[in-house]
Order: structure tokens, then C-alpha cells, then sequence
């Protein structure tokens, strides 16, 4: 059952070859089995995974069925659900049981998907590796020596090794595209504002985007499908209507303009990352697609304006953190300063606080128009850089990371190289256009993801060239051999 | 340029997060390297452009001033470190 797509589970589930009952079951029964080596679950809601999955068989019996109804489905551990620990992947959060349900969460409950639990990630989202998690570092299915990429790393390492059919995720420079990548799975980032921030734990607001992750494009349609939409909590939440993106996967793409950037595919890019690209490349020409260059100049300064805007905007969120409300709270505070001072000091690990500090340094007196106002001004130049692109081509293609997957511990004590490992994906972010990430090969036994970027709004073209490719290859349907 | 012990105190100090003795000497050399690096966006001709906030440039919707939202203290108090008589406790600030 578990090599089933959710359009395949929810047809087996429609002819009654299985419950959701059973279905759910055997997913628990892989996660009790396989995910001791894997470490990608912080929780698994077992009991209200079965409760869910009976009400959803009922729901069918109905008549009532929609697409995800009865598909079991893992939430990052960003999103808050009701009654159920919401850790971010730290000590802070470790007694924290939110007391509502993030906006993605319910939209699909309410399209009947069921919960298996909450997958492990960096903490608060601060990392590429997800060794940066209070719960401990995940293992990279396809080697157990690896990382799985980060920040919703537990989700990419659940998904691949089917022990859920589908993962929410969050992607504030990558998080969602660079873990599918050294996966072997696909992800989605959609446009900023797209998908409601409302109940997912903010790290920087004006990055922060939630999407979905599993193995084909064709899923991410559907399930793109049931999280997307207005929703009012959210300020910066999009009011525009939600398109069928299953209409439009089979779509011909002959004629379909594809931009290569030059900068994408120079210094740094390991050569089994791209050969698969290329490799891939030549297999949408093949579909008809017409590739040609195009520049992004400044792709060199996402990275230092990156690591500018995202920690000024996480010191300023993450200080709610402060041991009054929720959350960790140090023993015996001696003062109000002492409390807050300890609870942040022993709540957060290293890599939040440097992120906090750095924040704080560039936001501080007489330092912001150097760090901060520079480098939202450059953030604009590299925003013009992709509009430009766009008057040329509809879909820009390269590398999602410039290496496969690396090995655990290998970059933990050099921040500077660990951010560098986001250099493709940052960006995106940036100018706050949709990425996706599919299945492209494979690097030294690793797996490799190809970065297919759109126009603001344009997913739904995004999933019918990642469906396309997906139809010519068989990459995404490749499973690790000991998770089979 | 480059953040010496007490540069990483003063900081850590503004964003009220204890630091061990022990670590500061990392966080220096960390913190430094990562200022370093982005450091680069100075030698940027930005001239004047625009800095930009937000991806869409939207502004901010604007909504009927009314009640929406329902009392929901007790539900969140339950999952506080410390409350009274629906207060939130802290140490004694006043003597």
C-alpha cells in the first residue's frame, strides 16, 4: 500500500480494496518499525491517527469523500496542532501544546486527511541539515550516514521512506526544496502568500511560506490544492483564487520557454549534480520545450542578504520567547531580567541564538542602514533580476543544492559553509516566487533535485512541467532499498 | 571587521540571552565569520534604489473594527509556567 500515490490510495480507498483503518495502520506500523534508524517523527499521534482514520472511512460510507479523505499525512512540527505538542524542534517549545490549529493543518483536516504526527526539523527552521533539532539529528534514507537536508528534513525523511504518504513543510530559504532534493522526493514552495502563515511558528516573516511534500508532482497538485487559499489571520495572506492544479499536469509543453541561469551552474557545482541536471534538461527538451540562458547577476548576494534579513526578522519574532506565556521557563529565576535572560539561554540552542544575535547586531543602533536597509535594497535588485528573466522565459531551471546530500556532522561547526549549501534556493525566497523541487538522478549514490522556478502565482505551471518530466523519468518513483 | 568578547556580551546582553563564559570565545569566532561574510553588501552600488520589505509590495488590508475573536483565556493560561487568579506571574519587579 505504501508505494500507492495519494491519487492511487484515494481510488483503492473509493473501491473499498482497504479502510483508512487498515491504511493508517500499516503507516503506523512502518514508523514503529523503520523509524528508530530514521529518527523523523518528534511525535506520532497514533491513537487520534486511528480515531481520524475510522471517522474518515465513515465520512466515505457517506458519500462525502473528498481527495485526501482517509490519506494519512505528517504535519512539521512548525505547524500547531490542537492539543497535540507543537515543539518547533526545541527545548523552548518541548511543553508546548498549542491550543489551536495552524490554518494548513485545518484545511486538510477538513479535506480528511489523517494525521500520523509531527516530523522532526531544525530548530525553529534554523538550518540545512536538520542537525540543529532539539530531538536530534534525522538520517538520510538513502544513507543513514547523511543528513536529509533541512529545515523539514523529518518530513523529507518520512516521505522517502514511506513511512507517510505526504508531509507539510515549511521553506524560509530552502527548507521545503533542499531536504525534498537529498531525498529523492518532491516539494513545493508556493508564491508568498499563497498558503496562510496563521499557526505556523514564524522564523522570518517575510520568507516564511508553507507548502507540500511527497513523491510526484501529481501529488503536490492535490495537496496544494486543499492548503492554499485567503485566509483573514494572516496579513500578508493572498486573495485570489485557488486554480484545479490536477487540471492542467498533463498539459503539452512544447514551445515552453526554459531558462538556464549562467550563474546557477558555475564555481561550486558538484559534477554528478550536473550531470543530472543536464541530463535532465535534455529530457524536457525532448518534451518540446525550447532552453535557452538567462542571467540572474546578482545571484551571488542572496546568501550575505539572506543571512542579513532572515536574523533580524527571527530576533525580532523569536523574542516572544520569554519564559512568561508559554513555553521553557528556567528554574528559580532571581529577577524578571534573570528569567528572561536564563529561559532564552537554556531554551534556544546554538544555532537560534547566533541567528538571534547576529539579528540583533544588524538591527542594533547605528549598524541598521549598513546591514539592514543595504541589504533590503540589494533584495530588490536580485527581486529585478527574476522579472527581468521572466519578460524572456516562463519557467527558469537549475540545481536545487549545489551538492547532494552531505554527511552528518560534516558542516555542523561552520555555519558559513552550512549556509553556502543554500545558494540556489535563497533567492527564490527573497523575490517570493514559487519553487519546486522533483527528482533528477542521483550523485554518488545520493540523490539529486532539479529547481524548477516560476512567475508570482504560477504553481500550477511549475507541477505541469514537474509532471511532464516525471511521465519521461522514472527518478521519483525510486525508493530506498532499505525502507522498500 | 570583527566582534571581540565583549561586542558578543553587549549583544547577547540586548537580545536577553544568557550565554555561558565558556561559549563566548565560539560565538566571537562564529558571529564574526557570518558579519564577515556579509560584510560583502557594502562594496553593493545600491545607489538609490528602493529597499524592499516584502516580496508582493502589498498593503495592508483593512477590516471592520469589530469583536471576532472569543475569550479564550483560561485555554491559554493552561499551558503557561506560572498564573494567578488570571494573571500571569513573574518574579517580583517592585519590592
Amino acid at each position: 500500500m505504501h508505494e500507492y500515490s495519494i491519487t492511487e490510495l484515494a481510488a483503492g480507498l473509493e473501491r473499498g480494496d482497504f479502510t483508512s483503518r487498515e491504511l493508517t495502520g500499516h503507516y503506523l506500523e512502518r514508523i514503529r518499525r523503520h523509524d528508530g534508524t530514521l529518527n523523523s517523527f518528534i511525535s506520532v499521534t497514533e491513537e487520534a491517527a486511528l480515531a481520524r482514520a475510522e471517522a474518515a472511512d465513515a465520512r466515505r460510507a457517506r458519500g462525502e469523500a473528498g481527495p485526501l479523505t482517509g490519506v494519512p499525512i505528517a504535519h512539521k512540527d512548525i505547524f500547531c496542532t490542537d492539543g497535540v505538542r507543537t515543539s518547533c524542534g526545541s527545548r523552548m517549545l518541548d511543553n508546548f501544546i498549542a491550543p489551536y490549529d495552524a490554518h494548513v493543518v485545518e484545511r486538510l483536516d477538513e479535506a480528511g486527511a489523517v494525521m500520523l504526527g509531527k516530523t522532526n526539523m531544525d530548530e525553529f527552521a534554523m538550518g540545512s541539515s536538520n542537525e540543529t533539532s532539539f530531538y536530534g539529528p534525522v538520517s538520510n534514507p538513502w544513507d543513514t550516514a547523511a543528513v536529509p537536508g533541512g529545515s523539514s528534513g523529518g518530513s523529507a525523511a518520512a516521505v522517502a521512506a514511506r513511512l507517510t504518504p505526504a508531509a507539510t513543510g515549511t521553506d524560509t530559504g530552502g527548507s521545503i526544496r533542499q531536504p525534498a532534493s537529498m531525498c529523492g522526493i518532491s516539494g513545493l514552495k508556493p508564491t508568498y502568500g499563497r498558503v496562510s502563515r496563521y499557526g505556523m511558528v514564524a522564523f522570518a516573516s517575510s520568507l516564511d511560506q508553507g507548502g507540500p511534500m511527497a513523491r510526484s508532482a501529481e501529488d503536490l497538485a492535490v495537496l496544494l490544492g486543499a492548503m492554499a487559499g485567503f485566509d483573514h489571520r494572516d496579513s500578508t495572506s493572498v486573495q485570489r483564487e485557488v486554480p484545479d492544479y490536477r487540471a492542467t499536469l498533463g498539459d503539452d509543453i512544447r514551445g515552453l520557454r526554459i531558462g538556464l541561469p549562467a550563474e546557477y551552474f558555475g564555481e561550486g557545482l558538484d559534477a554528478g549534480v550536473r550531470a543530472a541536471i543536464d541530463e535532465a534538461v535534455a529530457a524536457l527538451r525532448a518534451e518540446g520545450a525550447e532552453i535557452t540562458e538567462v542571467s540572474l547577476p546578482n545571484t551571488h548576494l542572496a546568501v550575505p542578504v539572506y543571512y542579513v534579513i532572515a536574523p533580524a526578522e527571527a530576533s525580532s519574532n523569536l523574542s516572544r520567547f520569554d519564559g512568561v506565556r508559554f513555553g521553557y521557563r528556567c528554574e528559580d529565576p532571581r529577577g524578571l531580567e534573570d528569567l528572561y535572560t536564563r529561559s532564552r539561554g537554556e531554551g534556544f540552542g546554538d544555532e537560534v541564538k547566533r541567528r538571534i544575535m547576529v539579528g540583533t547586531y544588524a538591527l542594533s543602533a547605528g549598524y541598521y542602514d549598513a546591514y539592514y536597509l543595504k541589504a533590503q535594497q540589494v533584495r530588490r535588485m536580485i527581486r529585478d533580476d527574476f522579472t527581468r528573466a521572466f519578460e524572456d522565459v516562463d519557467v527558469i531551471l537549475g540545481p536545487v543544492a549545489p551538492t547532494p546530500a552531505f554527511d552528518i556532522g560534516e558542516k555542523a561547526d561552520d555555519p558559513v559553509q552550512m549556509y553556502l549549501s543554500d545558494i540556489y534556493t535563497l533567492a527564490v525566497n527573497l523575490a517570493g516566487l514559487p519553487g519546486l523541487s522533483v527528482p533528477a538522478g542521483f550523485a554518488n549514490g545520493r540523490p539529486v533535485g532539479m529547481q524548477l522556478i516560476g512567475n508570482y502565482f504560477d504553481e500550477a505551471r511549475l507541477l505541469n512541467v514537474g509532471h511532464r518530466f516525471q511521465q519521461a523519468t522514472d527518478w521519483h518513483t525510486r525508493a530506498p532499498g532499505d525502507f522498500a | 571587521m570583527s566582534l571581540d568578547a565583549s561586542a558578543v556580551a553587549h549583544i547577547a546582553h540586548l537580545a536577553r540571552l544568557g550565554i555561558d563564559e565558556s561559549a563566548v570565545p565560539d560565538y566571537a569566532r562564529n558571529l564574526s565569520e557570518i558579519i564577515d561574510f556579509v560584510e560583502q553588501l557594502s562594496g553593493v552600488d545600491t545607489g538609490d534604489v528602493e529597499p524592499l520589505a516584502h516580496p508582493l509590495e502589498m498593503g495592508q488590508r483593512l477590516r471592520p473594527d469589530e469583536v471576532s475573536e472569543t475569550d479564550q483565556r483560561e485555554r491559554f493560561q493552561a499551558i503557561a509556567p506560572a498564573t494567578e487568579a488570571g494573571l500571569y506571574l513573574v518574579p517580583r519587579v517592585i519590592e
